[in-house]
C-alpha cells in the first residue's frame, strides 16, 4: 500500500492516528460536513498502528468536550495544532475519569432522558466500559451514542 | 454519609455502622427521639410495604412524615419539573424518602436538594434499604457477614434484590450458590463483577443439589409474565419451591429469606420451621430503616 498525502491546512486542528473506520463518525459528531472546511483520510498506513484515519479541518480548534468524545471513540487519537502550514502543539488524547453531557444514556428508563439534565458517566479505561452515574448501568463505548457538538 | 441512594456507594466500614445502629435500636440500647423531624416519603410508583415500613421507622423513631404517592413519571403535574417539585417539598421536609419507576430518580433527587435523600427503590437499579435489611437479617441469624455460604434462588435475572444483595455482601468474602429457570440466570454482568472481586460462585439447576451446605437460602418470585408461554411457566415453577420436606439435613443454623410478598415459591409448611425467617425479616426492615434515618440525620 502506498503512501497517501492529505492536503496541508493553512491553520486549524488535525486528529491524527484516529482507529481506521471511525474518522467519518467523528466528523459526524463535529457537524463538520455542515460546517467547516475539512479533508477525511481513511485506512492510510500508519507506523505505529497499522492503518489510521486522519482528520484535517481549517480554521478549527477543537474543545475539550469534543477532544473527550474523540480519545473516548478513538483512544488512539492525537490532536495536531497548524498555524502558518507550521505544527504548533501536539497532544495525545487524554480519556477523562468522568465524563459530562456528552453521552446518551441508551437506557429509556433513565432520569437524564426524562428530565432536562445533563449525563454523567463513569469511563473504566481498562475495558473502555462507560457506567450512567444515575441509572447505573454499563456499556461499551460502541454501545452508546455521542451527543452530537455545537 | 449524607444519602442513601446506591448500595455501590457504600463502604464496608459504612454498611457495618448502618447494621450497627440498627442492633442498638432495636435492642433499645440506642434511642433516637426526633420529634421535630418531617420525613416526606414520596413514591411515585406503588409500594404499600416499602411505604408502610418507611412511615413505621420514621414514627418509631418520634418523627412525623407527609406522604405524596402518585403513578407514572417523575415529572408530577401541571408542568412543574421534578427538579421544583423537590425543591419545594425540601422546605417542608427535613429529609426525603423516595420511590420511582425512573432509574436514577434519587440519585438525581439527592442533587438538587439539600437534604438527605433515601433511595427507597429506582425501576430496576437500587433499592438498598432492602439489600441493607438483608444484610441486618442475615448478621442477627448468622452473627456474622463474614464467610458465609449463601443460596440464592429463583428470578436472578430481573431481581433487583438480588443483585443488591450480591453486591452488598461482596465485601464480606461469600460463596454463592445460585439456581433459576435457565433464562433467569444471574446476569453475566453481575457474575463479571463477581469474578473481579475473586468471589466464589456456583450455578446450577435446582437447590436440592446444594441446600444442606448452606447458611442462607434467599428465595424471590418467579413471576408467570416473565415466560413467553404459560406452559413453560408451569413446567419449571415447581422446581423452585421450597418445601418442608428439602430442609431435613440443613445445617442447623440455616435460615431462609425473602422479600416479600411471597407467592408460592416456598410451600406454607415451610412457615412453622425454625429456619423460616422471613417474616422477622419484614420486620427488621423498621430496625434498618430507623438506623439509616437516624445515621442520615446526624442523630448517631
Ligand atoms: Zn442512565
Amino acid at each position: 500500500m502506498k503512501k497517501m498525502k492529505v492536503r496541508q491546512i493553512e491553520n486549524g486542528t488535525v486528529i491524527d492516528h484516529i482507529a481506521a473506520g471511525k474518522a467519518l463518525y467523528i466528523a459526524q459528531l463535529l457537524h463538520l460536513v455542515e460546517s467547516s472546511l475539512f479533508v477525511i483520510g481513511s485506512n492510510l498506513q500508519s507506523s505505529k498502528f497499522g492503518k489510521k484515519d486522519i482528520i484535517k479541518i481549517e480554521n478549527y480548534n477543537l474543545s475539550d468536550a469534543e477532544k473527550h468524545s474523540i480519545a473516548l471513540i478513538s483512544p488512539t487519537a492525537s490532536f495536531i495544532q497548524i498555524q502558518d502550514f507550521e505544527v504548533v502543539s501536539k497532544e495525545r488524547a487524554h480519556i477523562p475519569d468522568v465524563i459530562e453531557y456528552l453521552i446518551v444514556c441508551p437506557n429509556h428508563k433513565c432520569i437524564t432522558n426524562i428530565e432536562v439534565m445533563s449525563s454523567r458517566f463513569v469511563i473504566n479505561k481498562n475495558n473502555m466500559s462507560v457506567r450512567c452515574a444515575y441509572c447505573e448501568k454499563k456499556y461499551t463505548v460502541d454501545e452508546v451514542k455521542f451527543k452530537r457538538l455545537i | 454519609m449524607n444519602n442513601l441512594i446506591s448500595m455501590r456507594d457504600l463502604s464496608k466500614a459504612e454498611i457495618l455502622q448502618i447494621v450497627e445502629v440498627a442492633e442498638k435500636i432495636e435492642s433499645g440500647k440506642l434511642k433516637v427521639n426526633i420529634p421535630d423531624k418531617v420525613a416526606a416519603l414520596l413514591f411515585f410508583e406503588p409500594s404499600t410495604r416499602t411505604l408502610f415500613s418507611f412511615d413505621t421507622a420514621v414514627k418509631r423513631l418520634g418523627g412525623k412524615t407527609l406522604i405524596m404517592t402518585g403513578t407514572g413519571n417523575t415529572s408530577v403535574k401541571k408542568g412543574e419539573t421534578f427538579a421544583d417539585t423537590l425543591q419545594t417539598i425540601s422546605q417542608y421536609s427535613d429529609i426525603i424518602i423516595m420511590r420511582s419507576p425512573t432509574e436514577g430518580a434519587a440519585r438525581y433527587a439527592s442533587e438538587v436538594v439539600e437534604i438527605p435523600v433515601i433511595n427507597a427503590g429506582d425501576g430496576a437499579n437500587q433499592h438498598p434499604t432492602q439489600a441493607l435489611l438483608d444484610l441486618y437479617s442475615i448478621k442477627k441469624t448468622q452473627g456474622t457477614l463474614e464467610n458465609l455460604k449463601i443460596g440464592v434462588v429463583g428470578d436472578l435475572k430481573f431481581g433487583r434484590t438480588v443483585h443488591s444483595l450480591c453486591q452488598a455482601l461482596g465485601e464480606f468474602n461469600p460463596k454463592f450458590y445460585f439456581a433459576s429457570p435457565s433464562h433467569l440466570k444471574m446476569p453475566g454482568y453481575i457474575l463479571d463483577d463477581l469474578d473481579d472481586r475473586k468471589i466464589d460462585w456456583h450455578e446450577d439447576r435446582n437447590m436440592e443439589t446444594f441446600i444442606d451446605e448452606l447458611d442462607i437460602l434467599y428465595v424471590t418470585r418467579i413471576q408467570k409474565e416473565r415466560f413467553a408461554d404459560v406452559e413453560d411457566y408451569n413446567k419449571v415453577k415447581g422446581s423452585y419451591v421450597l418445601k418442608k420436606d428439602m430442609l431435613d439435613d440443613v445445617k442447623p443454623n440455616f435460615k431462609v429469606l425473602h422479600p416479600l410478598p411471597r407467592v408460592d415459591e416456598i410451600h406454607t409448611d415451610v412457615d412453622d420451621t425454625q429456619y423460616a425467617y422471613y417474616f422477622p425479616q419484614a420486620r427488621n426492615g423498621v430496625f434498618t430503616r430507623q438506623a439509616i434515618i437516624s445515621i442520615l440525620l446526624g442523630e448517631v
